[in-house]
């Protein structure tokens, strides 16, 4: 028996009133915890995969649509463009390197892009098993494609039109695939890459048995919105959907995505820039929520502060007793101190994990809805400041109560009896 | 072994208290007796070092309890003596063995084998991992004994041990205070306003 092991014992004589001060402080921390967690794992996403992307060129619309379809293949893209226009923007001696990817069909989900070779290069892709793509409907798969899919070297993919699972599937359109990504936690991960010839292909004989069955088509309303993204073929020019551009000097960002953007039908627009922003209008939910958190802390902090108030009423008899044994002054007071200590550590240890288990169930449905997989889950800075508050929050509310111990008049208080 | 001289104590100046002089030799048991009011409790708390008196001199196994500071009280209580409370008092998240094992933690001892043969004594050894709120009344009674004796104190102070008892179990608790007392070589100081004791003292003040 020690004074701890008393502490503990004391806890667990009311189990009520201490498990409601804990509650509370599990969810203060857990919600803060929580924020900080996703807040760091989606913007680690976000930046992993913005390295070497200084600029995106696509067809007019919303900055931030072109962004999220282009770079994190989230959205839909805004368009397409025309491969001539896009070819005298990557000329231009303030690009330094380009890639021109495109959109068109998907495979149960997941995107197929046709990129030029240096995109997967752009994000550190490695063959794993297979080869690089050389004719067109060759493709390589991403780690989390054929995980999920449970797809193999040479497997032939047959492709759905549009960006959803719920496009026509055209039966031309079967890919072979001649090799496998290993992972590498950037958005080839999650897509399947082929050469721009391949797109291209495939959409030239699609667009021919679109037009034969057109009115077939105009019945489906529920397909319209599939094709929302297909382009008139008016001449014979081919088009791509975006373009991801490095400059050659940083300087550029702030000159040329302007030109472009009043000198042409084309947009540009600058990822870190509309991150950023993004940032700032859900970092105001987020800030918001983490007030909302601390508050909940504070009022466990009070829970607590009455709690050890109202026990060292009831207790008074028990803690004279404690004293006539012996125990000195200092000793009991430490003892309401370790009370305290012992419910603020564990709820911030158990509201670390709630934070992680709601990691771990906010990544799960992102992975449904959007293919993205945040895994990671070390103990942040801001954390240990979080286990800071909490003990200091367990010290300010026990010291009243600790004091009270400390001057009580132990000959009264047997007296009294 | 106990020597006081000219004790005096008042509360805020309200109620004071002149206790006359007492001396004890070793090996001797004292009942000190008198009526509600006259400062039973008060001198209790002076020979336990919970309280210091104004003037005068307490003399406890040769130390001064005056001259202590309250932390040096502190640790002479918990090396000599033991106190048996009027009403029980005991740490109600702990079960009879726990409260023994604190108190001998306070003490800086730790032996389980004493514990066992006091509670083995006190016939309520069964009774070890009950929480003290499952008690009766007797059984309570002698568990606050088995706290006063279980760091082998020189001296027990008991603070009204009989007063709401019949004359039947008052015999029988006073029986047991001294037998404790005897087998556990500590000496036995009883205040109390009940006359029913007298007959078991030899030695007795009255206030």
């Amino acid at each position: 028996m020690n004074i701890f092991k008393l502490s503990i014992k004391n806890i667990f004589n009311k189990p009520l009133s201490s498990s409601i001060s804990l509650a509370l402080l599990v969810l203060g921390v857990g919600i803060i915890s929580l924020l900080l967690q996703l807040n760091t794992l989606i913007k680690d996403q976000m930046d992993n995969n913005l390295r070497g992307i200084d600029m995106v060129v696509g067809a007019k619309g919303s900055p931030l649509q072109l962004i999220l379809s282009s770079v994190y293949h989230i959205d839909s893209p805004t368009g397409n463009i025309s491969l001539a226009e896009a070819e005298t923007i990557s000329n231009n001696r303030m690009v330094g390197s380009s890639i021109k990817i495109l959109y068109g069909d998907n495979y149960k989900g997941f995107r197929i892009v046709g990129a030029e070779k240096k995109f997967i290069e752009l994000y550190k892709g490695v063959i794993k098993e297979g080869k690089d793509w050389d004719n067109p409907y060759e493709v390589l798969v991403g780690s989390k494609v054929y995980e999920k899919l449970k797809i193999n070297l040479g497997d032939e993919l047959i492709s759905s039109h549009g960006l959803r699972e719920t496009g026509q599937s055209h039966d031309e359109g079967t890919f072979k695939v001649v090799g496998l990504l290993k992972p590498s936690n950037s958005v080839i991960d999650q897509l399947i890459i082929t050469s721009p010839q391949s797109v291209w292909d495939i959409h030239e004989t699609h667009d021919h048995d679109e037009h034969e069955n057109e009115n077939e088509h105009e019945h489906e309303n529920e397909h319209e919105h599939e094709h929302e993204h297909e382009h008139e073929h008016e001449h014979d020019n081919r088009e791509i959907t975006a373009m991801l551009i490095k400059f050659k000097s940083p300087m550029n960002i702030i000159q040329f995505p302007r030109q472009i953007n009043e000198n042409t039908n084309l947009q540009a627009a600058v990822p870190s820039y509309e991150i950023s922003r993004l940032f700032k209008l859900f970092g105001f939910g987020i800030e918001t929520l983490s007030y909302l958190a601390y508050l909940i802390i504070i009022v466990s902090g009070f829970s607590l502060f009455i709690n050890l108030f109202n026990s060292m009423r009831e207790r008074k008899y028990e803690m004279a007793l404690i004293r006539t044994l012996g125990a000195s002054r200092f000793q009991l007071s430490t003892m309401i101190i370790f009370e305290s200590l012992v419910l603020t550590i564990s709820g911030f240890i158990l509201g670390l994990l709630f934070s992680r288990f709601g990691v771990m169930f906010v990544s799960s449905l992102m992975e449904e809805s959007i293919n993205y997989n945040l895994n990671s889950l070390k103990i942040l800075n801001e954390e240990y400041w979080l286990l800071g508050l909490s003990v200091l929050i367990g010290v300010v509310s026990s010291l009243i109560p600790a004091i009270q111990v400390y001057k009580m008049n132990i000959s009264k208080i047997l007296a009294d009896a | 072994m106990l020597k006081t001289k000219e004790v005096e104590f008042n509360y805020d100046n309200q109620m004071f208290f002149k206790f006359q002089n007492i001396d004890l030799n070793s090996n001797e048991n004292l009942l000190i007796i008198g009526e509600s009011g006259v400062g039973k409790t008060t001198l209790m708390h002076l020979l336990a070092g919970l309280l210091k008196s104004n003037s005068g001199s307490i003399k406890l196994f040769d130390k001064e309890l005056n001259q202590m500071s309250s932390y040096q009280l502190d640790s002479f209580r918990k090396n000599n003596i033991g106190i048996v409370f009027q009403r029980p008092h005991f740490v109600n998240s702990l079960t009879v063995k726990e409260n023994l094992q604190l108190a001998q933690y306070i003490a800086n001892k730790n032996d389980n084998t004493r514990i066992e043969s006091i509670l083995k004594n006190l016939n309520i050894f069964e009774k070890s991992n009950k929480k003290t709120n499952q008690l009766s009344q007797g059984e309570k009674q002698r568990v606050s004994i088995a706290l006063a004796i279980v760091n082998s104190p020189k001296l027990i102070l008991a603070d009204e041990p009989t007063s709401s008892l019949d004359d039947n179990n008052c015999s029988k608790v006073i029986k047991l205070l001294k037998k404790q007392a005897t087998d556990f070589g500590a000496q036995l100081i009883v205040i109390t306003h009940d006359s029913r004791l007298k007959k078991h003292f030899k030695k007795s003040i009255e206030l």
